[in-house]
C-alpha cells in the first residue's frame, strides 16, 4: 500500500497528527509570555495584572515621558550600537583568523573566544566591577562598551565561523593571484559571500548589549544606567506596567525587524 | 618575450614528510610545461609555491630574472585556473572577467573592451551578463580561463583545471587549451594526474614522484626513452620482463636479445614492452621473438585484451588489435610469437 511506510523511521500521516501537536505546544510555550505582557501593558490600574480589568495607554505616556527612562533608552541604544560596530569587526578578524589555519594554537584561540560565555556570568561581572573600579571605568559609556564589546564576541565568532566554514577558501587565493591583497581580497570577494552570517553576529551583538542584565547591575550606575537595568530595579522596586510597556514596545521592533529581514533575505540570496 | 622561469633547488617539507625535495626547473618564455604526477607527488605544492601560497623551506624561483619568492602572491602577476574554478558567485560573468583589470585601476572603456576580447577568445561573449550560477561546468572553466588571461599575466597557471568535466568536454577543452596556448604564447605551468593530457598539450612534462622530478622531457622522449620503470608506467600502457646481462651480453628467457643501444645503467635492467610496438609477424630485417602462451582472451569491441604466459612464469596483459596482425585471434591456450625490433627493444632501471 502506498501508504504504508516504506523505511523504519517514516512516520504516517496519522501519527503526524500528533507531531503538529507537539510543535504548535511549544510554539505556543515560547511566545505566551510575550502575548501576555502586552495586553497587561495597556493596563488602567497601578500593578501588574492578568488580565487587566481597564485599559489605557498611560504606561506608554509614563515611559515616553520619563527623562530617566529615556536617557536609559538612549545610553542602551549607544552602548549596543557601539558595540555591534566593535564586536561585528573584531569578532568578524578573529573569526577569519582562526579559519585560515587549522592548527593547535588556533583551535585554542577559539576556545579562548569562547569564554565569555562559557564564564558565568555573575563572575564576569564582579570581575569586571574589580577591573573597572580601579581603571575609573565603573558608570562609564567606555565600560560599558567594552563589557559588553567582550560578552558578545562569541557570538559574532560563532556566526562567522558558520559562515566561513561553508566558504570556499580558493576564492580569497584566486583574488590574491588577480592582484588583490589580502586586505582587498577579503572585503571584495569574502565579505560579500559571507555577509549574512556577519550580519546575524551583529544582530546578535547588539541584543547582547542591549538586553544585559547582570554585569549591567554592577557595572552601569548613575546617569550611564542602561534600560534593562533600569528595568531590572523597577519589577524590583515598583512592580508598575511601565515594564509591560517598554516590553510590548521592544516586541513590537523585534517583529518589525524581522519582517523587514525577511523581506530583504531573498533578494539577499541570488 | 616575459615569462622565462627558472626554478632552484625547491624544498618545502610538513614535518618528517618532503613534499618538495631539491625541485630544480628550467621553463622556457612561452613555454607550456606540465607538471605530471601522483597525487601525493608534490605537483600542487610546487604549483602553489610558484603562485606564493606556499613558502618553501628553501631555494629560489626567478621570474624575468626578479626573485619570486619574497613577493605576495598579488604582485606576481600570474593567472591561475583552479581545479574548482573559483568563480566568485557574487559578480556575473563579465564582473568576473573585468576583476584584475578593475584592481589595476584600468579606465573602464578599456576594461569593457578587454573583458569583451578575452571572452571572446573562451567563445563566451554572448553569455557576458549571466549570473555564474546559470552556467554549466564547461562554461565557468572558460570563464576562469578568460578571468586568469584577460590582464595578460606572464605566467599561467593552472591546477587541473579539467579534472571535474566530463571525458569528452575534457578531451576538446584539452585541444582549445593547446590552440589557445599557440595564439596567447604565454608561458603555462599546468598541473595534472592525467598522462594522456599531458602527452596532448605540453611541450614539455616535468613527471614528479615523491617530492621530485624523476624525468623532465618533450611528451616523445617521455615516452620512448622514459629514465625508469615509475615514469614508463606512468606514461602509456606497459609492461615489463626480466633481462639477464653478463659480461655485455643481454639474454631475454636465455636467448639473446639485440638492443636499441647497449645497456650503461645501473641496478636490474627490465625490457619495457608497449603493447603498439609489438610485431606479430617476423619483421623484415628480423627482430627479438619471444613465444607465449594465450591464457585469456576477452574481446573489447575496437581490440581484444589478452593476457600471456611467458616462459618462467612472467605474464603480461596488453591491448590487441588483430589487424595488425593479420586478423589472427588467438584461441586460449595458444602459443603464439611476437617480435621486438631492435629499435623498439629497451631496457630500464628497475626503480620505482
Amino acid at each position: 500500500m502506498l501508504s504504508d511506510p516504506v523505511t523504519p523511521t517514516q512516520i504516517t500521516r496519522g501519527q503526524r497528527l500528533w507531531l503538529y501537536a507537539l510543535v504548535t505546544l511549544i510554539a505556543l510555550f515560547l511566545v505566551v509570555p510575550c502575548l501576555l505582557v502586552i495586553p497587561m501593558s495597556f493596563s488602567g490600574g497601578t500593578y501588574l495584572e492578568f488580565p487587566p480589568k481597564s485599559l489605557s495607554l498611560r504606561w506608554y505616556q509614563a515611559f515616553l515621558g520619563s527623562p530617566e527612562w529615556r536617557q536609559a533608552t538612549l545610553t542602551s541604544l549607544k552602548s549596543a550600537g557601539l558595540t555591534t560596530v566593535i564586536a561585528t569587526v573584531l569578532g568578524t578578524a578573529a573569526a577569519w583568523g582562526i579559519h585560515q589555519r587549522s592548527t593547535v594554537f588556533s583551535q585554542g584561540l577559539r576556545g579562548l573566544f569562547m569564554l565569555p560565555m562559557l564564564v558565568p556570568l555573575i563572575l564576569v561581572a564582579i570581575g569586571l566591577f574589580f577591573l573597572f573600579s580601579r581603571l575609573g571605568l565603573n558608570g562609564t559609556l567606555t565600560g560599558l562598551v567594552l563589557a559588553h564589546t567582550m560578552l558578545a564576541i562569541p557570538f559574532v565568532v560563532i556566526a562567522v565561523g558558520n559562515g566561513l566554514s561553508s566558504y570556499d577558501m580558493s576564492q580569497h587565493m584566486v583574488a590574491q593571484s588577480l592582484g588583490a591583497n589580502g586586505l582587498v581580497a577579503f572585503f571584495t570577494v569574502t565579505l560579500p559571500q559571507i555577509r549574512i552570517s556577519v550580519l546575524s553576529g551583529a544582530v546578535f551583538a547588539f541584543i547582547t548589549s542591549f538586553d544585559e542584565v547582570v554585569v549591567g547591575l554592577f557595572i552601569a550606575s548613575g546617569s550611564n544606567e542602561t534600560l534593562a537595568r533600569r528595568m531590572f530595579s523597577n519589577i524590583r522596586d515598583q512592580v508598575d506596567p511601565t515594564v509591560a510597556a517598554i516590553s510590548s514596545l521592544l516586541v513590537g521592533m523585534v517583529v518589525i525587524g524581522m519582517a523587514v529581514f525577511m523581506i530583504l533575505q531573498p533578494k539577499a540570496k541570488r | 618575450m616575459q615569462g622565462e622561469v627558472a626554478i632552484r633547488e625547491i624544498s618545502k617539507s610538513y614535518g618528517t614528510y618532503q613534499a618538495l625535495d631539491h625541485v630544480s626547473l628550467d621553463i622556457a618564455p612561452g613555454e607550456f610545461v606540465t607538471l605530471l604526477g601522483p597525487s601525493g607527488s608534490g605537483k600542487t605544492t610546487l604549483l602553489n609555491v610558484l603562485a606564493g601560497f606556499i613558502r618553501p623551506d628553501s631555494g629560489s624561483i626567478r621570474v624575468d630574472g626578479q626573485e619570486f619568492l619574497t613577493l605576495p602572491p598579488h604582485r606576481r602577476n600570474l593567472g591561475m585556473v583552479f581545479q574548482n574554478y573559483a568563480l566568485f558567485p557574487h559578480m556575473s560573468v563579465a564582473r568576473n572577467v573585468a576583476y584584475p583589470l578593475t584592481l589595476r585601476r584600468v579606465p573602464k572603456a578599456e576594461i569593457a573592451r578587454r573583458v569583451a576580447t578575452a571572452l571572446e577568445t573562451v567563445k563566451m561573449g554572448h553569455l557576458a551578463d549571466r549570473p555564474i550560477q546559470a552556467l554549466s561546468g564547461g562554461q565557468r572553466q572558460r570563464v576562469a580561463l578568460a578571468r586568469a588571461i584577460v590582464f595578460e599575466p606572464a605566467i599561467l597557471l593552472m591546477d587541473e583545471p579539467l579534472s571535474a568535466l566530463d571525458k569528452n568536454l575534457r578531451e576538446h577543452m584539452q585541444i582549445e587549451l593547446k590552440r589557445l596556448h599557440d595564439k596567447l604564447g604565454t608561458t603555462t605551468v599546468y598541473v595534472t594526474h592525467d598522462q594522456r593530457e599531458a602527452l596532448t598539450m605540453s611541450d614539455r612534462i616535468a613527471v614528479l614522484n615523491h617530492g621530485q622530478i624523476v624525468q623532465c622531457d618533450t611528451p616523445s622522449r617521455l615516452y620512448d626513452h622514459p629514465v625508469n620503470r615509475f615514469v614508463a608506467e606512468f606514461i602509456g600502457e606497459s609492461s615489463f620482463l626480466p633481462v639477464e646481462v653478463s659480461g655485455g651480453a643481454t639474454r631475454l628467457f636465455g636467448r639473446p636479445l639485440a638492443l636499441r643501444e647497449r645497456w650503461s645503467g645501473h641496478g636490474t635492467p627490465l625490457l619495457l614492452v608497449r603493447p603498439e610496438k609489438l610485431a606479430w609477424r617476423e619483421p623484415e630485417g628480423g627482430g627479438n621473438r619471444v613465444d607465449a602462451t594465450a591464457t585469456e582472451v576477452i574481446y573489447q569491441g575496437d581490440s581484444y585484451f589478452l593476457n600471456l604466459e611467458l616462459p618462467g612464469k612472467s605474464q603480461i596483459a596488453l591491448r590487441y588489435n588483430p589487424h595488425a596482425a593479420g586478423g589472427l585471434v588467438p584461441e586460449p591456450g595458444q602459443t603464439i610469437s611476437f617480435w621486438l625490433a631492435p629499435a623498439n627493444t629497451i631496457l630500464i632501471e628497475d626503480a620505482a
